[in-house]
């Protein structure tokens, strides 16, 4: 038969000081871990809600990248001409050959300067992405005008409409705000195709061709016959892949939480165990009692190892609570891949706060199981006997 | 008696009950050893570690918009010519792909520079005398760092191909000579006129360069040949920015995010962590001695001493534990700093000797704070509720 949870309760409320600081012990464990979590979490929404299912990113044969890359005009005038790529409400082919290129701003977090992605396009590269404005107009063709995402405009000063940007040959006005919902979009900025390949003397080729498929269908359809010729020497690849592979980004710091979150349970176990030893040694006569009344040695073995579990618990549930302030701040990481920041929102998802509390529990479950096979083996009799 | 005569008391009290310092004092090491690798990291990644004499006269010039915009090839040449240069090489970053790209294990740095200037400039990287003459002489030839020699099994003669991505060119290059690198890099250097030649004589790259090496006369002269370089070409096409290469270096830190706030938070939530676990313990212990403390009272103990005796065996717990945590910490920096990582800096994480001093000084610092309320708690109660007290 169970010992009542109830006795465990009361007792964890009997030592309340020792009760709370443990389990608080643990919950800066678990904040570090859930925040660690929130934040790679939060960077591969990024990236998830970037690429639409129907689109494919033409690149060079070889380039794991848009700024690694290059496309010649010429084999883009072959490539919008392929049969499965959808027309837009005019009747042009949705096939947007984009140029790509990084400039270095001062941030708030680093005034020396960070790498912005810079991306020139047409209409129909506008119009193939889910983007409105928040503020502002568009650039105008022809204009030496651009606008930025809405996360850069947060977090570069000089990047606000009005403003300012200086390279390529000269000045760039900032006319707008763009708002990419939650994705990589509100980390770049945009302007018109020509005018920026004219400004870095690159006017016969462009980095990337984003083209559209007509339905499902035929997308991988499109990316084979892409890839299989081999005039063109370019490969595509479905645009959410694409954003998928660069949640990379985030891997060192992940592995870096992680490991900081592992080292600090290590640490919080060995407290929990000292916390369960001594409520084992300060109620030996009650074991003995339990014991006396009928009470298997199993009984006494489990019950303080549940003790142990809802210490734990506690310390899980207040370590969430304590990371759950992170969510919805937004910070930025380098990305190798596009050789410039993006910026994201900290989630803490239920998911993550899940993985904090089993986290915890296995802090209670190790620092309880010796603790609590010590009271499960004591005689009766020196149980009674000790005080 | 004297402070000393304590000594034996407070030791003997430290471990009368074994299993629970031991706990406390591997609990308390686990988190100072974290401290301390922490503490490591923002030496590495923050501070401008000492730079090697090599290092101190090197800058970088490149592109001011970014490193991803050019300069046109002759910048090299005027560079030279600036008052005060001693050397100046083309670093070309050529990304590329070594076998199977999509192991990360194949990744390393790979550039184009000038073989008659790399060793000049470079002049920390040691290598033999004929395989530099090897190098200057083979135009298809490179030369590659020990640490990567070793990962590939690479010995002299070895074929390398890379292919290109950002650049239109495939490499095929042999390796004619190994460098030892006291800063464990792991770099691969080729002939810049080998990849101009492999370029389509279309390709406006052929005339462009993204990263110039500058090495100054001397130390001194490295802030003004920076602002020099700049000035030069500050009103040309191609505005430059030129650090030195330690700021250089350190601009590829913020790529990793916000460390900095990221590293506090987790020092600090450590931190906390300790102090609670050493006030926990140290509350425990000394609540079930509060009957001793009565009985050393009538025996004639000060208040005061008993304050001190148990404080100080607080602080041999926490000492304990710092010793044993800064020695973990000194292990795990070694295998941080000996692991392939994109930031050059983590490979100079080491556990200083101010670092150790801090990691106990912190230790000591947590555990009188959190062995000073329940010490003066007990040491304040009378010897009555003192003997009454039922532990």
């Amino acid at each position: 038969m169970a010992i009542p949870l109830n006795y465990n309760l009361r007792n964890l409320i009997v030592r309340k000081t020792t009760t709370l600081m443990t389990a608080a012990g643990i919950a800066l464990t678990v904040a570090v871990l859930v925040g660690d979590l929130a934040l790679v979490e939060g960077l591969s929404t990024a990236f998830k809600k970037t690429g639409h299912p129907l689109q494919a990113l033409v690149l060079r044969k070889g380039a794991n990248a848009e700024i690694g890359s290059v496309v010649t005009r010429q084999a883009f005038q072959t490539l919008k001409a392929k049969s499965g790529i959808a027309a837009n409400s005019a009747g042009e082919p949705l096939a947007s050959p984009e140029i790509v290129t990084v400039i270095n701003l001062p941030s708030i977090d680093s005034p020396t300067g960070m790498n912005v992605t810079l991306r020139g396009l047409g209409v129909s590269g506008i119009e193939m992405r889910n983007v409105k404005l928040n503020q502002g107009s568009w650039f105008q063709p022809g204009q030496r005008q651009i606008v930025v995402g809405k996360s850069v405009a947060k977090r570069y000063p000089n990047a606000q409409p009005g403003k300012n940007l200086k390279f390529g040959r000269g000045e760039w006005e900032v006319v707008g705000i763009l708002d990419g919902g939650e994705s990589a979009i509100n980390s770049e900025i945009w302007g018109d195709l020509n005018q920026i390949s004219s400004d870095f003397n690159r006017e016969d080729q462009v980095n990337s061709v984003l083209v559209r498929a007509v339905d499902a269908a035929s997308i991988k359809a499109l990316i084979n016959s892409i890839n299989d010729d081999r005039q063109l020497n370019v490969s595509a690849i479905a645009e959410p892949e694409y954003y998928e592979r660069q949640t990379s980004a985030g891997a060192p710091l992940q592995f870096f939480g992680i490991l900081v979150a592992v080292i600090m349970a290590i640490g919080s176990s060995f407290a929990a165990m000292n916390t369960m030893y001594a409520a084992v040694a300060r109620r030996s006569a009650e074991i003995g009692t339990l014991r006396v009344v009928g009470y298997s040695r199993a009984s006494i073995l489990l019950s303080f190892l549940v003790e142990s579990l809802m210490l734990a618990l506690i310390g899980g549930v207040l370590g969430c609570l304590l990371a759950l302030p992170l969510n919805g701040i937004t910070t930025g990481i380098g990305s190798f891949v596009t050789f410039s920041e993006i910026a994201f929102n900290f989630r803490v998802s239920s998911q993550a706060m899940l993985v904090g509390i089993i986290f915890a529990l296995i802090v209670g479950a190790i620092g309880g199981f010796f603790p609590a096979r010590t009271a499960a083996r004591k005689e009766i009799l020196t149980a009674l006997r000790e005080i | 008696m004297k402070t000393v005569d304590y000594l034996p008391l407070i030791t003997k009290n430290s471990f009368r009950n074994r299993r629970r310092s031991l706990l406390t004092i591997s609990s308390l090491a686990v988190s100072l050893c974290l401290l301390g690798v922490l503490m490591a990291m923002s030496r590495a990644l923050f501070f401008e570690a000492e730079q090697s004499p090599a290092q101190a006269v090197r800058l970088v010039t490149h592109n001011k918009v970014s490193l991803a915009q050019p300069m046109p090839a002759s910048a090299e040449q005027k560079i030279q010519q600036i008052q005060g240069v001693q050397a100046v090489s083309v670093r070309q970053w050529f990304g590329g792909n070594y076998r199977d790209a999509r192991d990360t294990r194949n990744f390393f740095a790979r550039f184009a520079v000038r073989p008659e200037k790399l060793f000049q400039i470079q002049s920390e990287l040691i290598i033999p005398d004929d395989q530099k003459q090897a190098f200057l002489r083979q135009r298809t030839g490179c030369v590659a760092s020990r640490d990567l020699a070793n990962k590939f099994g690479w010995t002299p003669g070895e074929r390398i191909t890379i292919t290109g991505d950002i650049w239109a060119a495939n490499l095929e290059l042999t390796l004619v000579g190994i460098f030892d690198d006291p800063d464990r890099n792991e770099w691969l250097f080729f002939n810049h006129d080998y990849l101009r030649e492999s370029l389509p004589s279309t390709d406006p790259n052929r005339d462009l360069v993204y990263q110039i090496l500058v090495q100054a006369d001397r130390p001194e002269d490295v802030s003004s040949v920076g602002r020099a370089i700049d000035d030069l070409f500050a009103n040309s096409p191609y505005p430059t920015k030129t650090e030195s290469e330690q700021a250089f270096a350190l601009s590829f830190v913020s790529f990793l995010g916000n460390l900095k706030l990221f590293l506090l938070a987790i020092a600090g939530a450590v931190t906390f962590a300790i102090l609670l676990v050493s006030a926990n313990t140290l509350s425990m212990s000394i609540r079930e001695r509060i009957r001793e403390v009565g009985i050393l009272k009538t025996l004639g103990f000060t208040p005061a001493m008993i304050l001190g005796t148990l404080l100080g065996e607080a602080a041999v717990l926490a000492l304990i534990g710092g010793a044993v945590g800064s020695a973990f910490a000194w292990v795990l920096c070694k295998l941080i700093s000996s692991a392939p990582t994109p930031v050059q800096q983590l490979k100079t994480l080491s556990v200083t000797p101010l670092i150790t001093s801090l990691c106990l000084f912190a230790a000591l610092l947590i555990g009188l704070a959190s062995g000073m309320i329940p010490s003066v708690g007990a040491s304040r109660k009378s010897i009555l509720d003192s003997l009454r007290h039922t532990g």
